[in-house]
């Protein structure tokens, strides 16, 4: 009786486990493990179907076009997709710098540069603006392998390779919704060092979808 | 009864408080110049990775895709443990990580040997 009693006052916000962990952070690392498992399974795929394809366009080999004969280049463009990686990678230490800014939210800033760290809004911002240029950098690829005739239907690299880096893009765009509420709780009432948790658990799934770019930038696009 | 039981399971709050503040001390984190060195880190070895892949003498060779996969997995690990903390943050944390992410790598490894991609060379 005496327990239910003590359980009862005990503060429902911390949400601690017996480890004196948040159970909110264990949960997103949960999620992040059975993350890593579908796109691990998304990448399966992709490898199996590697080469397999019968008819083109293929991502690293020159492809002749059945109907006008003209021998077309590899459908892949590494340097558009290096400079999305880049921003990605980027974004990802504009969100530790939006954790850290908010983790010391408190502490006083006496020189300018400080004060630059210490904006949790500029580096939440600049995060999000880097997730969209990445999300606009993947509609540009997508749009200009339709036009060079690469569909999900059109091969099975078209059909591993639309469904692996889309379901990547869906996540992103997840991830940058997930900023802005960070942004508007930020102008509303302002994040301090008692939301850090908040933005933590963002930042943790932003730094997954980052890591699994990373993974997809080598066997998709680099190793032919 | 069962009532009862399900509560004696759950943690008690004193317990719960006095393990939060070991829970903050396992979650200090670096400061921001470890994060810009992190960075550039990672932006040299992504440099590295697409000059390597502009190179048809290293492309043709056999270290090309071997050497591809140890600086992606680099990159992943510097990710993980500095940026996501892991290497800062509790054990548990790093079993909840690596125990699916090592499931699931050992299922992509089979799964390439039985698609024919990977193979063992019967002399």
């Amino acid at each position: 009786m005496a327990t239910s009693v003590a359980h009862t006052s005990a503060p429902a916000a911390h949400h601690y486990t017996t480890l004196g962990l948040d159970s909110r952070k264990v949960a997103i690392w949960a999620f992040i493990g059975s993350e890593c498992m579908l796109f691990v399974s998304l990448i399966s795929t992709y490898l199996i179907y590697k080469g397999r394809s019968v008819v083109g366009p293929f991502p690293h080999e020159a492809w002749t076009d059945p109907t006008t004969g003209h021998v077309l280049k590899p459908i892949l463009n590494i340097p558009v997709t290096s400079a999305s990686t880049f921003v990605l990678l980027m974004s990802s230490l504009f969100m530790v710098l939006a954790l850290a800014a908010v983790q010391n939210k408190e502490k006083p800033k006496h020189t300018r540069g400080e004060r630059i760290l210490g904006n949790s809004k500029l580096w939440l911002w600049m995060t999000a603006i880097a997730g969209a240029t990445f999300l606009g950098f993947q509609a540009f690829e997508f749009t200009s392998f339709v036009h060079e005739g690469l569909t999900i239907r059109t091969n099975l690299f078209g059909s591993t390779f639309f469904t692996l880096t889309g379901f990547h893009g869906a996540h992103v765009t997840a991830g940058v919704l997930w900023l802005l509420t960070l942004l508007a709780i930020d102008y509303r009432r302002g994040l301090g060092s008692r939301d850090s948790l908040l933005v933590d658990i963002a930042a943790l799934y932003w730094h997954f979808v980052d890591v699994i770019w990373i993974v997809i930038f080598t066997l998709v696009y680099l190793i032919k | 009864m069962d009532n009862h039981a399900s509560t004696t399971n759950l943690p008690d709050s004193a317990e719960a408080q006095a393990h939060a503040p070991h829970a903050e001390e396992e979650h200090a984190h670096p400061t921001w110049s470890t994060y810009w060195k992190v960075a550039l880190i990672l932006t040299l070895i992504t440099v590295g990775e697409v000059w390597a892949y502009y190179i048809p003498s290293f492309v043709a060779g056999r270290g090309f895709v071997p050497t591809l996969l140890f600086l992606s997995a680099l990159k992943f690990t510097i990710v993980v443990m500095f940026y996501m903390h892991l290497k800062y943050d509790h054990r548990l944390f790093r079993v909840l990580f690596t125990g699916p992410l090592l499931i699931a790598s050992l299922t992509l490894i089979a799964l390439m040997f039985l698609f024919g991609h990977l193979y063992f060379k019967v002399m």
